[in-house]
């Protein structure tokens, strides 16, 4: 059904949903706001697709890690390193005792690069670094963890101390990282120069066309056996491993995934906002990420850009009129959705706007219903739990 | 004891001076059983007596202190949950263990013996074949008209049933219920007896049960546990009739 054809599939509810989507982030954004907006919206953008790969981490197979801003940042400063490299030329560091290193080693007394920044002159080499570094730091800690049946909590509190490990090594490396202050003073890609605003904007467009390339990537997992296995994974784990499966492989793999939508996510944020600092990728921000996917839901992956979207158009709009309640507002947020909407904005339009569109939708599949006609009323019995293309659990895919 | 047995080599599953040891206190001491293929042995015995850890070793969720679990000729205590699965051994929980969050196909096709492997789960097309021998199992397990609901809505001897489908899609040579009964009404319970028989014409079971009319109902061979040994094995007359098993299990 899903499958037969993507017209079909585009004209279905889900396929809507992400049609809604792409309107809103390709059209009606763009003509709406202005470049500097647009462009802060690219950046929320990028924490979209940390929330995408927690709610296939955490939403789907249990697995919470509260350290997304590690795989982030990892992301984030190899795109930072190739373009400070870039940056630094010979000619545009003259005045440096050592020209041709980035300006912050040369306050640090170092006299020649890395050499680890010595790859990162390459561009291909960068582009897949920032995919494969996270993912192999993924790897360790997930094989680590997993095949000593490490989780629940223990791992939540370990990824959190990881978080806190790399961000004092960033900032006790100064002269190899730049330190607190990050990698600043980005200014071209392969020549290209991305502070303008029609760079920004088209950066933009690219952070908008990798984020449908991941969700579409998250939805083919979730939509095949490996989804239901994590599904499975997360409430009966023995269960799962008694019937034949290495639970700790799933588990390396969704937390591998993870961390490679984060680090892909890393490198457009450097690209957008133009430098990388220690402060985006520490604990405190590791947590706000977990918070965007609860918001919107850490069932729903579209939800998830919604969650991402929102919570940081409300912390930019707090920030500028009230900076210091911010933390409040944020913990308050966190505190509602536990309590109050456990499923986030997926799951409160899941009980509240479904019901109205089930009776629009009533009409129309009709002559798809006629066929099909014997599974029908069993699925119609409990609206909402069952077919739900938000949460997509139990859509009955007929091959 | 079985003396003349341990030089067969015939067996399907020979435990050898099974001893496992939490903190020293020896749940399972020295046991040692053999199933012939395409026996029911129903092992009984009071609470404590080690029954369900004896399961737990075989299928590799606890890790014996020392014996051996030869299973078709391949020893079992080195090998890994999965890799124990692979070699034929499925196993039922106490309680129902079934996935809530699926339906009760989805429940069935994962168990399916196929695509176990990460790429493998990627890659993995419900295919005729898969359809086919879901709807097989469900009609044995009295599922067919449930396949497409949530296991969560399913009652307490349904899953259960559900379970044991999830067992049988496996394809497993040997499989192990751990009080397959338990909880179920007269009407599930005797449902349950009749599916166990037809079941066991193609497979080894190994079934751990308090219910002695059950019991009587399946058992080929019925070994009794008492403190981590082997109190008395055989047919449920023998074992009957055995003062020990009266003093310490069935009661004057």
């Amino acid at each position: 059904m899903k499958s037969s054809s993507p017209l079909k599939w585009f004209a279905s509810r889900e396929g809507l949903y992400y049609l809604a989507l792409a309107l809103l982030l390709v059209v009606i954004l763009p003509l709406a706001l202005d470049p500097f907006r647009l462009n802060m919206v690219g950046k929320y953008l990028t924490y979209a697709f940390v929330a995408i790969g927690l709610v296939m981490c955490w939403g789907k197979a249990g697995i919470l890690s509260l350290g997304q801003g590690v795989f982030f940042g990892l992301g984030g400063y190899c795109m930072a390193m190739f373009l400070k490299l870039e940056a630094s030329t010979p000619e545009a560091t003259a005045i440096q005792s050592t020209p041709g290193i980035p300006d912050f080693m040369d306050w640090n007394q170092l006299t020649a690069l890395p050499w680890f920044w010595e790859p990162f002159h390459s561009l291909s080499f960068t582009l897949i670094a920032i995919i494969a570094v996270p993912v192999i730091l993924a790897f360790v800690i997930g094989f680590a963890m997993f095949t000593r049946r490490v989780g629940g909590v223990y791992f939540a509190i370990i990824t959190q101390a990881i978080a806190a490990i790399l961000t004092i090594l960033i900032i006790g490396q100064q002269g190899y990282t730049g330190g607190v202050n990050g990698i600043t003073d980005l200014k071209t890609l392969a020549g290209w120069d991305i502070r303008t605003d029609a760079a920004k904007t088209t950066l933009y467009f690219v952070c908008v066309g990798m984020l449908f390339l991941c969700l579409f990537a998250a939805r083919f997992v979730q939509n095949r056996k490996l989804g239901r296995i994590l599904v499975a994974m997360n409430a009966q784990e023995n269960r799962v491993r008694f019937s034949g499966y290495d639970v700790a492989a799933f588990k390396i793999f969704v937390f591998c995934l993870a961390a490679a939508f984060a680090g892909i996510g890393g490198a457009l944020f450097t690209l957008i906002v133009g430098f990388m600092s220690p402060s985006f990728i520490g604990i405190v921000a590791s947590i706000e990420m977990v918070i965007f996917c609860a918001l919107g839901g850490r069932l729903s992956i579209l939800g998830a850009v919604y969650g991402a979207l929102l919570v940081n158009a409300a912390k930019s709009g707090f920030s500028e009129s009230f900076p210091e309640l911010w933390p409040f507002a944020m913990g308050a947020l966190f505190i509602g959705v536990v309590l109050a909407f456990p499923n986030g904005l997926a799951g409160l339009y899941q009980s509240y706007v479904m019901p109205l569109e089930e009776r629009l939708f009533k009409r129309k599949p009709k002559t798809e219903a006629a066929a099909p006609a014997p599974q029908k009323p069993v699925e119609k019995k409990d609206e909402g739990r069952d077919y739900d293309p938000m949460l997509d659990q139990y859509s009955p895919e007929k091959s | 004891m079985n003396a003349a047995k341990t030089t067969s080599k015939d067996f399907l599953l020979a435990v050898e001076g099974l001893t496992v040891s939490f903190d020293g206190f020896k749940a399972v001491d020295d046991l040692s059983f053999y199933l012939d293929p395409k026996e029911i042995r129903v092992i009984i015995g009071p609470n404590g007596a080690g029954k369900t850890t004896v399961l737990d070793l075989i299928c590799g969720k606890t890790k014996a202190t020392s014996g051996s679990i030869k299973f078709a000729g391949k020893e079992l205590t080195r090998l890994k949950e999965h890799q124990i699965v692979h070699s034929g051994v499925g196993r039922k929980f106490q309680t129902p263990s079934v996935f809530e969050d699926l339906t009760v196909f989805e429940n069935l096709e994962v168990s399916y013996p196929q695509g176990h492997s990460v790429m493998g789960a990627l890659a993995f097309k419900r295919d005729a074949a898969v359809i086919e021998a879901v709807e097989a199992v469900a009609d044995t397990i009295f599922l067919s008209d449930a396949l497409d609901q949530p296991a969560a809505l399913l009652s307490h001897g349904q899953k259960q049933w559900l379970e044991i489908g999830m067992l049988l899609i496996q394809k497993p040579d040997l499989l192990m219920l751990d009080e397959p009964v338990a909880g179920m009404s007269v009407a599930e319970r005797q449902k349950t007896a009749e599916l166990l028989r037809r079941i066991t014409k193609d497979h080894t079971v190994l079934v751990i049960e308090h219910d002695m009319q059950f019991v009587g109902d399946i058992a080929d061979r019925v070994t009794v546990m008492h403190q981590g040994k082997v109190l008395s094995e055989g047919s449920i007359e023998h074992v009957k009739s055995d003062p020990k098993v009266i003093e310490v299990y069935l009661g004057h």
